[in-house]
């Protein structure tokens, strides 16, 4: 597949920024200034004071003599490095690669992306878009390679430069689109070399003598003869670790060194800032490209490093080292508040807020998983399987009590079985009902005791049910469903056993 | 100087237990049944094993050790309940002294994982205690049980589901919960408060016996007159 970059020129990026949060500096004329040599000095105009003839570099002194009521600000030089990154990470989901290509552009690795958006056309459109309706006024360009791409932004008439169209239309590109040094492009202009066309096809070691080596392979680059990595922009991710090795690590032993090493280095700085990591992952790198991670979670926040070395090293079987890893990580992607103080203080103190209780929970957890395992809190409802809720959280204190007017099976079947059952006349509990192939007399019996569907939740007919004992002492929780009908027979139950 | 031997003895034996991981509790388990016991008192930092056919047998099971553990411990105490097919209903728990929202469910995937959890949960002395629904249970792995609440002094309650492959295993006891019909005061109509027959069939250092108990207001009261009526021929034949 042929390689496609994108190259988005910020024209006004400085002043674009300084007018989001001040509207009104868009309809005036308005630089930023900056100390030079003792003078003061224009290091970015927007377009108005641009169209009145005030170029980057200017004396303040005399634009403010060329135009009056020249709105004028500080510049802010720590702000545009951050500025260009934001963009950068915001672009990432127009592709993956995105690099920063500074002072006021971005370059995007836009290989096998612009499909996505329905061609190369839209794609385009859409990354002006996008950009223009955050407020900046960017120029972009699309090509083979990424300083033709950056050439088209700025000096091309046509945004697009179609696959296999390279070479033509870098022809007609300025000798600036090179990206040179100055003293050489205006070398190039004296010399009455306007465009590139004028001098690619003269011969290359003429070219490397009078304009020099760097000359060459800004053109080699251009051509696509050759190439410079990008360094693309990740999206951070605060709590990382990395451990390169000088030799690559084959053994349990080496990858539970590097694991202490790399959770040390997190959970010191966890400490640092009173926080707790809910999930971690752990990467390795290996020498033949692939890599592979073991992740785990916590169900409260933790920064005890033997507990989560104990959880990673369940976990170590599904690692293979392969021909070595190179290269290990360790990320917390899920980091929560969490103070020394209320360690000391839950430390031992016994019951849910245990810390050795969280731990173990987190064992199993990681072993069964974590849906598996289960603490249920009381909720208002009578109908019997919704009478309870699963807890979210370990500390979760139930916000009701629980019910103990009306005795409640100690095992309850899910779903309720059907039974057969002779029961006298309507509203008597069963004389005898067989239950797995086994007639049971019915000796005594408590109820009905009618629970009601709750409507607003589901339809269907309410439940009466009797606890009964057979003649052997078991108790049961039988129920019909709905009234007594004359015409059909009754359905009942089984939905439970008391103690 | 006999005395002082049998002192010695005496002393060194509880020290044994100590070792063991015994741990002497204050229950208001009926009087009569407390020289069954060791130190006439419950041993805690033990894992007890329950024989438990039928899955009906499973619920006067769970509400015998529910009302133990309700007395010997206190109301903070976290449970751990594990099975592969659990049926139990929570907030029944609440009848029988316990707070339900202080028991956590482990549901495994698989019968294997029982096992491996509670001797995972035993090493935690932040519980109070495990109880696990085991379908069978080999003699090295209630070794590893016993010895995992040696060290913790968590008490263990294994409930063995299949009766046919009871086996010699390393707990210190081994009982029978079954159901009787229910006791009613005053030939009150109604099922009443549930009676249970309940049969030590082992002890380790205690004595093997079988009573009838019934539950009521979250406390074991003894029926005197089933003892002898129901208990009495069905002890001869285990």
């Amino acid at each position: 597949m042929a390689a496609r970059y994108v190259s988005i020129w910020f024209r006004y990026l400085k002043t674009d920024w300084c007018s989001l949060d001040k509207p009104q500096l868009k309809e005036v004329p308005f630089v930023l200034r900056s100390p030079s040599h003792g003078r003061m000095v224009i290091v970015a105009a927007n377009e108005n004071a641009r169209a009145k003839g005030i170029r980057i570099g200017d004396v303040l002194a005399d634009a403010r003599a060329l135009v009056p009521g020249l709105e004028v600000l500080d510049d802010m030089p720590e702000v545009w490095d951050k500025l260009l990154r934001r963009l950068a990470e915001w672009c990432i989901r127009f592709t993956p690669v995105v690099a920063v290509d500074p002072p006021d552009g971005l370059l995007l690795d836009a290989t096998g992306c612009a499909h996505l958006w329905g061609g190369e056309e839209k794609y385009i459109a859409a990354i002006n878009r996008g950009l223009s309706n955050k407020g900046y006024d960017v120029r972009v360009g699309m090509a083979e390679t990424p300083l033709v791409a950056w050439g088209v932004a700025r000096y091309g008439v046509n945004p697009l430069v179609p696959a296999g169209e390279n070479t033509n239309a870098l022809l007609a590109l300025p000798v600036e689109a090179l990206r040179l040094e100055f003293e050489i492009t205006d070398r190039l202009r004296r010399l009455g070399l306007h465009k590139v066309r004028q001098f690619i096809s003269m011969p290359r070691t003429s070219l490397r003598r009078r304009f020099g080596a760097e000359f060459l392979r800004q053109l080699d680059l251009a051509l696509g003869r050759e190439s410079v990595p990008l360094e693309p922009v990740m999206p951070v991710e605060p709590y990382r670790e990395q451990l390169p090795c000088l030799e690559p690590v084959l053994t349990v032993a080496g990858i539970e060194i590097a694991l202490r090493e790399l959770l040390d280095r997190l959970c010191t700085r966890l400490e640092k800032e009173q926080k707790g990591l809910r999930t971690a992952v752990f990467k390795g790198y290996r020498v033949d490209g692939k890599w592979m991670q073991v992740e785990i979670s916590t169900s409260k926040a933790t920064r005890n490093r033997e507990h989560v070395f104990k959880l990673f090293a369940l976990r170590f079987s599904s690692l293979e080292p392969g021909m070595g890893i190179e290269l290990f990580i360790l990320e917390a992607p899920k980091v929560e508040p969490y103070s020394a103080q209320q360690e000391r203080m839950w430390d031992a103190s016994g019951g849910l807020e245990d810390v050795r209780l969280a731990e173990l929970i987190d064992r199993l957890a990681n072993h069964v998983g974590a849906t598996r395992i289960k603490r249920y809190l009381p909720d208002e409802h009578y109908w019997p399987e919704r009478s309870i809720k699963l807890a979210q959280s370990l500390q979760e204190k139930p916000t009701t009590t629980w019910p103990s007017q009306k005795p409640r099976p100690l095992q309850l079947l899910d779903p309720p079985e059907r039974i057969e059952v002779t029961a006298p006349i309507p509203d008597y509990p069963p004389m005898l009902f067989r239950y797995n192939g086994k007639l049971h007399h019915v000796a005594r019996a408590d109820g009905p005791e009618r629970i009601e569907r709750e409507w607003w939740i589901e339809k269907g007919r309410h439940r009466d049910y009797y606890c009964v004992e057979d003649d052997e002492g078991y108790r049961y929780w039988l129920f019909r469903l709905g009234h007594y009908d004359d015409e059909k027979a009754s359905e009942w139950f089984m939905h439970g056993f008391f103690a | 100087m006999h005395a002082s031997v049998a002192d010695r003895i005496k002393d060194l034996k509880a020290q044994i237990m100590r070792l063991e991981g015994f741990k002497s509790a204050t229950g208001t388990w009926p009087d009569t049944s407390t020289r069954a016991f060791p130190w006439r008192s419950f041993p805690l930092g033990a894992v007890h094993e329950f024989l438990c056919g039928d899955r009906v047998d499973v619920s006067p099971t769970a509400g015998f050790i529910a009302g133990l553990l309700s007395h010997l411990y206190s109301k903070q105490g976290v449970i751990l309940w594990i099975s592969a097919s659990r049926r139990l209903f929570p907030p029944a728990l609440a009848a029988f002294g316990l707070r339900p929202e202080c028991v956590i469910f482990l549901d495994a995937a698989r019968e294997r994982d029982v096992t491996w959890a509670m001797e995972e949960a035993l090493k935690c002395p932040a519980l109070s205690a495990v109880v696990g629904e085991i379908r069978d249970l080999d003699f090295t792995a209630s070794r590893r049980l016993q010895l995992a609440v040696e060290r913790s002094c968590v008490t263990g309650f294994v409930i063995r589901k299949n009766l046919s492959t009871i086996n010699t295993t390393a707990c210190v006891s081994r009982w029978r919960i079954t159901s009787l019909p229910g006791a009613t005061d005053d030939d009150m109509p109604g099922v009443g408060f549930p009676v249970w027959k309940i049969e030590l069939l082992r002890m380790r250092n205690g004595q093997p016996g079988c009573w009838v108990v019934r539950w009521m207001n979250e406390e074991f009261v003894e029926e005197q007159l089933h003892v002898a009526a129901t208990a009495g021929p069905e002890r001869k034949a285990i």
